[in-house]
């Protein structure tokens, strides 16, 4: 861990600034200067990333790197509280920057404008003493674990979905790494995102915060790190649980015997397709209809039946008039409700759901389902743009 | 003596929407036999085709992995509680 530079003393502005923390035998001077001079990299501006970031730069933390390539949109503004409505439509990097200026100027901002890759993760990286992994999607977790276990650097571990978060330390000296815990990533589809299960907007502010006392515990060397122990928040029922973790002897990573001994590529361990997925402007197969074949459709009067497979929250903010609402979920218990229906229009929000419930549908027996592609995302987009999209 | 086994936020869709199952066996593999014969829908969310326990969904009988016990064969006694730990990658940041 980083050491203080004991000649850089704070100035009288930073003693009034950290007075709180100077006053603490925990902290202390000693402490203030390890954090001025460490550096801690954050994975993403978002979520977790903003009270990461924010606490991170009031404490003082020397240094603070931010990877993201997004922009703020109005979706983000429930848990990201980094970014404001005036900063909708500008690159959450530079959204971030200023807020973390008006916190606290004396911290050095690096905005680090990349999707974290094989190719550039161990550069950015190397640069730091802390990995804050605040990331969205399970190709950029494993490869921040494997970049910190191969750099020794601890990784900040921190997720969320609906009311749970998740929170550990990986890649500690002697510590287990998340491959110790998921030896391999679930298949693409089969574990929901935030973006389709929902997330409650203060969760991210609780784990958020607990993976930057981590950070600040390991850069002061103060307390029992989180190391070994995979800390279960649930914020519906208000409770914290731990759980041990071990070293796996047979971790590919940071076992005895390992494999991984560089990056590799992780769209590829995912199983996820690398970029170029295709969009709702691409031709449809031949077996999808489209937006504009149903207005149609609904204009002359020749209805089909409509099945939305969202969930019955997703139909009340927004559905399509005179479709039937049948859960995804409850999809396979409730088929009998879709006997001797003939032709169906199946949607969901963007047309993922919708596809299984297609696949689903024709494997039960009913040939003629047929997914609606772009889901109510492209109907409002093309047919109704009074509906708001979410 | 049934156990309890805990259910995820994510797969409560697939268990009647309980956070709790309460299960008879005496070692996890048999509770969770016993709780996917009920659920069926959980049984692709924790094995493989193969039958394997997924790799992306760890359990624990009270503090500790069963990886590092006896895996499936772990015994369960009274009063311990199994549970169930999928990974998740949210970080809001969408």
């Amino acid at each position: 861990m980083t050491t203080a530079t004991t000649d850089r003393a704070l100035t009288n502005e930073e003693v009034a600034r950290y007075s709180r923390h100077l006053i603490m035998p925990e902290v202390g001077m000693d402490g203030q200067l390890k954090l001025k001079a460490a550096s801690v990299l954050c994975i993403g501006a978002g979520g977790l990333g903003s009270p990461v970031a924010m606490y991170l730069a009031a404490a003082g933390v020397g240094r603070i790197g931010i990877v993201d390539f997004d922009v703020v949109d109005y979706s983000n503004l429930q848990r990201q509280i980094i970014h404001g409505t005036p900063d909708v439509g500008r690159p959450k990097l530079e959204s971030a920057r200023d807020s973390l200026a008006a916190i606290n100027p004396e911290v050095d901002i690096e905005t680090h404008d990349l999707a974290l890759s094989s190719a550039n993760a161990l550069d950015v990286f190397h640069e730091y003493d802390v990995i804050v992994d605040g990331t969205d999607n399970f190709p950029t977790r494993y490869l921040v674990n494997d970049a910190c276990v191969l750099l020794g650097k601890p990784n900040c571990y921190g997720s969320i979905f609906r009311f749970e978060g998740q929170a550990s330390v990986f890649g500690a000296p002697g510590g287990p790494c998340y491959r110790c815990l998921y030896p391999e990533p679930p298949p693409p589809g089969l574990v929901p995102s935030c973006a389709e299960g929902g997330v409650l907007g203060i969760l991210p502010g609780v784990v958020g915060t607990i993976q930057a006392t981590e950070a600040v515990k390991l850069i002061i060397g103060a307390g029992e790190p989180l190391i070994g122990r995979f800390l279960i928040y649930d914020a519906l029922r208000m409770r914290f649980r731990e759980l041990k973790l071990r070293k796996d002897p047979e971790c590919p990573v940071c076992g005895d015997n390992r494999t991984v001994t560089e990056l590799i590529d992780y769209d590829q361990f995912c199983g996820v397709a690398p970029a170029a997925a295709p969009t709702a402007d691409a031709p449809p197969p031949s077996d999808d209809a489209t937006v504009e074949q149903l207005k149609a459709r609904l204009d002359s009067r020749d209805e089909p039946f409509i099945l939305d497979v969202r969930e019955p929250q997703e139909y009340q903010i927004c559905n399509i008039p005179g479709s039937t609402l049948i859960p995804l979920g409850e999809l396979p218990s409730r088929l009998h409700e879709l006997e001797g229906r003939g032709e169906m229009i199946v949607h969901c929000k963007s047309g993922a759901r919708s596809a299984k419930a297609v696949k689903l549908l024709r494997e039960a027996g009913f040939g003629q389902a047929k997914n609606l592609r772009g889901g109510i995302l492209r109907w409002i987009d093309v047919v109704d743009p009074t509906l708001p999209k979410y | 003596m049934p156990t309890r086994i805990l259910i995820p936020t994510p797969l409560r869709v697939y268990a009647g929407k309980q956070d709790v199952i309460e299960v008879e066996g005496s070692t996890v593999g048999e509770l969770l036999a016993n709780m996917t014969a009920e659920y069926t829908e959980l049984r692709k969310h924790l094995y493989n085709e193969d039958g394997r326990l997924r790799a992306f969904v760890a359990i624990f009988v009270n503090d500790d992995d069963i990886r590092f016990l006896e895996k499936e064969a772990t015994p369960v006694k009274e009063g311990d509680t199994v549970s169930i730990i999928p990974t998740v990658a949210g970080g809001g940041g969408l």
